[in-house]
């Protein structure tokens, strides 16, 4: 049987249990399902022959045969120790099944709707069906059309005009251990009102030996003026598989800031795509992935700047130990007669052990000529004067590397406005280098030589 | 930019239009087995090369043209091409320049190269090929003293069998791409240099390559070989008539460096790019890498892209032998409704090698230039060091520039390093420049200089003048 054909019977057999619970969907829903597995077998996974999928091998995923989960337990206390200590509220998805016990959706201020997508649907499926598929259709890859032919749940986020939440918005994805590995497929969608502000963490985690399949897309429209933070804290775990296609688009000064801090996973890939549409539109990306073990870490980006006056600004760092691999794809287009255009992207990469590999490509084209663009790329190892210069200090030289890498990966995360995300990252990439980073003592010889300098 | 300066760009005309009337000995357009061996046969060539030929030729039946580059053209039919031409009389060639058709001589006075007093002045043997066959060779006899073998690749079949044999093909292999594989089955000429060890050739080696018979695609095969401490510069210059028909060139040239040797490559090509629309001009796909096979060994690819409608063409350099060295610095002019895909490969195999790219596109009119380069660091290239800066300058809003560097590191001790800025000549420069009595023509003409200054000095000579003259015949119209 092909890989194909494991995942088309799959979807087959789901929704004859879907149409015998539920009964028949709506007609967009099915004409839609029915859409994106025709794409899907058409297109069939990716090859490394495909420039797209160059560097990543997606076999691990074809070759897999994955169930869907039908519960969403979890322990509360494993759970609470797992996420993010912040006062949030809080959607939380086990195996991609939305858990009522483990989410926190009391206090919403008016102008808020978060909600799951079955709920969304349940009460109105007419207004989803509208924006949802808009910005990602089955045509953008084989996975958003796999994801297209299996959604059913996810998270809907809407901000009427001029809403400020305050508290971040947590949806966490959990991933459970168990005896079969299973898939989930969640669909997020963002409608964010004029001049409306929120910050929304993706947060995926989950229990140290699960190897899920998590495919996601992800979609956020923000309207005039909307000012949306997006952090995407990937903390699943090793054995973990994960695909994610996010894609924004932007009205007219509205500014999206994603964080796209990537520590766990055994094999991930984000596509992240915003299409600035409108006059005075910013995106930040702000990237870090720390790979260690086997891990394979692809992230692609693509800005694409429609609009005249538009804004993009692009920073990547890597680290990658053992036999980690990692992939930077980072593109900027400029249409024609987007004049003014600012565009800058930066990826640079450190390299722990002769066996970790990047693959970078930084592209642009463009159609405009008044316009500043620039990218840059490196690859390199912890500068030896500067480790040389820690020690003269004193250091022993695993501490002078431990502070020297930190300090690499300091670019992006002192752009990190909460500490709570920064401080787990910090302290995630100096708990998952080896032993000679201690962290704590980092930090006590960091104070240690402060003090001396005064 | 004012808009009529810009108009007047896109308006210049081809300056080496014309078409010289040579009779030519030409096969009936179309490709197969007989071709090829038509093809060996009219070359005198041994039983092994025509072998080789139609391995090559059975391997590019299978293949399909690539499309990945960032190019828009139609479908080439294959079957239209005239896969051989040679000037008259093949047999009674000229022995010296006396002897070579007045008529020639005066294609390359209209060209501005006037071939005896470059010769002459400038001491550089020229190997010409006028369409396929190699009509001259200058300063064959001071070479051969120095034990320099500087001849036609059909010549070097005949009287070198044995090194072409040992090289041929060993930095591009046949199948190794679309092109690649065509040129290596139907190849008609180009040139073949073989400096031996401890032998720093005497002079600089040009050829004036030339596309001359309409419907004739040029398949050059160039092959240079240094020794170990061997050295030599090679410059390669092409002009091509004004013609309606697209015209297909796939060269391909394979550089092989030993031990401690140096090959200096440099090319300045300003073939017909089509005329405003975009009808005619030249589709160059080339194929050039450099191999550099022994220890301290150095490449170096310097190139000025003014012509052709299509480009396509990315020298490379695989590093090899420890601490060798590749270099490429590039400066592409695209105008009109030209394209051009180009960059280059560096590949770092050996411990300590090291690579530099400079590269510096100008984009103007219609047309849409991209840099394409990889930069690959293998496992065992321990202490591998990169720097690449390419530089992108678009002059009017109807051109593209666009950049696609590719970066795989496999090892934790290389240091690659990539900068790239895409700008327009700054209103500021023009005025600061115009504020001091400079016309706005001098003016870009001097910031566009300067923004190519890093490459032109890599240039030999009288290479670099002839560059530098090169571009600003491009930009006489961009600036009034």
């Amino acid at each position: 049987m092909s890989d194909v054909q494991t995942f088309l019977d799959r979807l087959a057999e789901r929704t004859e249990t879907r149409r015998q619970a539920h009964g028949p969907e709506p007609t967009w829903i099915a004409a839609r399902r029915q859409a994106g597995a025709a794409r899907f077998e058409a297109l069939g996974f990716p090859t490394r022959r495909v420039e797209e999928w160059k560097y990543t091998d997606v076999r691990p995923i074809a070759g897999g045969d994955f169930a869907l989960a039908e519960t969403a337990d979890f322990s509360p206390a494993a759970a609470a120790a797992l996420t993010l200590p912040l006062d949030a509220h809080r959607l939380t998805f086990v195996d991609g099944v939305f858990s009522a016990e483990l989410s926190q959706l009391d206090g919403l201020p008016a102008g808020v709707a978060l909600l799951p997508l079955s709920q969304a649907l349940d009460e109105n499926h007419e207004a989803v069906g509208g924006p949802l598929g808009r910005l990602t259709g089955v045509e953008f890859s084989p996975f958003a059309a796999l994801n297209t032919a299996f959604m059913e749940e996810g998270a809907l986020l809407r901000l009427a005009p001029r809403t400020v939440v305050d508290k971040p918005i947590i949806l966490q994805f959990l991933s459970r251990a168990g005896e079969t590995p299973v898939m989930s497929h969640p669909r997020i969608l963002v409608e964010a009102g004029s001049r409306s502000q929120a910050t929304v963490i993706e947060h995926h985690l989950g229990e140290a030996d699960a190897a899920n399949f998590t495919n996601l897309v992800e979609e956020i429209i923000l309207d005039r003026g909307a000012n949306l933070t997006h952090y995407k804290l990937q903390e699943a775990p090793l054995g973990d598989l994960h695909v994610a296609s996010i894609h924004v688009e932007q009205g007219r000064d509205s500014r999206y800031t994603s964080f796209n801090l990537n520590l766990g996973g055994g094999l991930v890939r984000n596509d992240l795509v915003t299409d600035l549409n409108g006059e005075g539109a910013e995106a930040n990306f702000n990237g870090l992935f720390f790979g260690q073990g086997r891990q394979h870490v692809d992230n692609h980006t693509l800005a694409n700047h429609n609009a005249p006056h538009t804004y993009s600004n692009e920073t990547y760092k890597g680290i990658l130990d053992d036999r980690a691999r990692g992939v930077f794809n980072g593109k900027v287009i400029v249409k024609r007669d987007s004049q003014k255009i600012e565009a800058y992207q930066s990826n640079a990469n450190l390299l722990l052990s002769d066996r970790a590999e990047i693959d970078t490509k930084p592209e642009l084209e463009i159609y405009a000529d008044d316009v500043k663009c620039s990218h840059g790329a490196t690859t390199g190892q912890l500068d030896e004067e500067a480790v040389f210069a820690l020690r003269t200090r004193g250091l022993d030289e695993q501490t002078a590397r431990g502070l020297l890498t930190l300090a690499f990966a300091g670019e992006v995360m002192e752009q990190v406005a909460l500490d709570a995300v920064a401080e787990r990252v910090e302290l995630a990439v100096a708990g998952k280098l080896p032993e000679r980073f201690n962290l704590a003592g980092l930090v006590e010889t960091a104070v240690a030589l402060h003090e001396d300098e005064e | 930019m004012a808009s009529q300066e810009m108009e007047q760009l896109v308006r210049r005309d081809y300056k080496e239009g014309f078409v010289t009337d040579i009779e030519s000995d030409t096969v009936p357009p179309g490709l197969d087995e007989s071709t090829i061996a038509f093809i060996s046969n009219k070359k005198g060539e041994p039983e092994w090369m025509l072998e080789w030929r139609l391995k090559a030729y059975h391997q590019w039946l299978k293949m399909t043209p690539p499309s990945w580059a960032h190019l828009d053209y139609p479908p080439i039919d294959y079957q239209a091409i005239s896969y051989y031409s040679a000037p008259k009389r093949p047999e009674d060639r000229p022995q010296s320049l006396d002897e070579v058709d007045p008529k020639l001589l005066e294609t390359y006075e209209k060209l501005g190269i006037p071939l005896h007093e470059r010769a002459a002045l400038a001491g550089v043997a020229v190997d010409a090929v006028f369409d396929s066959v190699s009509v001259t060779t200058t300063f064959k006899e001071k070479l051969h003293e120095a034990g320099v073998i500087f001849c036609s690749i059909s010549e070097a079949i005949r009287e070198h069998p044995e090194l072409v044999k040992q090289y041929l093909g060993t930095v591009v292999p046949q199948g190794d791409n679309y092109f690649a594989a065509l040129n290596s089955a139907v190849f008609t000429d180009g040139s073949f240099v073989f400096v031996p060890e401890g032998v720093t050739c005497p002079m600089e080696l040009s050829t004036y390559f030339r596309i001359n018979a309409a419907n004739t695609g040029q398949f050059e095969r160039t092959l240079i070989i240094c020794e170990s401490r061997a050295q030599v510069s090679y410059l390669e210059g092409c002009t091509a008539p004004m013609r309606d028909e697209n015209q297909l060139h796939a060269a391909v040239v394979e550089l092989v460096a030993l031990d401690d040797a140096y090959i200096k490559y440099s090319t300045v090509q300003n073939w017909y790019p089509g005329d405003e629309n975009g009808k005619g001009g030249i589709y160059n796909f080339v194929t050039k890498r450099g191999d550099c096979r022994g220890d301290r060994s150095r490449i170096s690819w310097t190139q000025v892209e003014t012509g052709s409608a299509i480009t396509w063409k990315y020298p490379s350099c695989v590093l090899r032998g420890k601490q060798s060295v590749g270099e490429f610095y590039s400066v592409a002019v695209t105008n009109g409704r030209q394209q051009a895909d180009t960059g280059t490969k560096m590949i770092h195999i050996g411990e300590g090698t090291r690579s530099y790219i400079v590269s510096k596109g100008i984009s103007a009119g219609r047309s849409n230039q991209s840099y394409r380069g990889l930069v690959k660091v293998g496992p065992r290239a321990k202490g591998a060091r990169n720097f690449t800066q390419c530089d992108s300058l678009l002059i009017g809003d109807t051109c593209g520039a666009h950049t696609f560097p590719y970066q795989e590191i496999g090892n934790s001790s290389a240091t690659v390093e990539h900068e790239a800025t895409t700008s327009k000549i700054g209103e500021d420069q023009l005025f600061y420049c115009q504020s001091r009595g400079i016309s706005e023509e001098d003016a870009v003409s001097m910031i566009v200089n300067g923004f190519c200054k890093d490459v032109f000095q890599e240039l030999p000579m009288e290479f670099a003048v002839e560059a530098e003259a090169l571009l600003n015949v491009t930009l006489e119209g961009a600036v009034g």
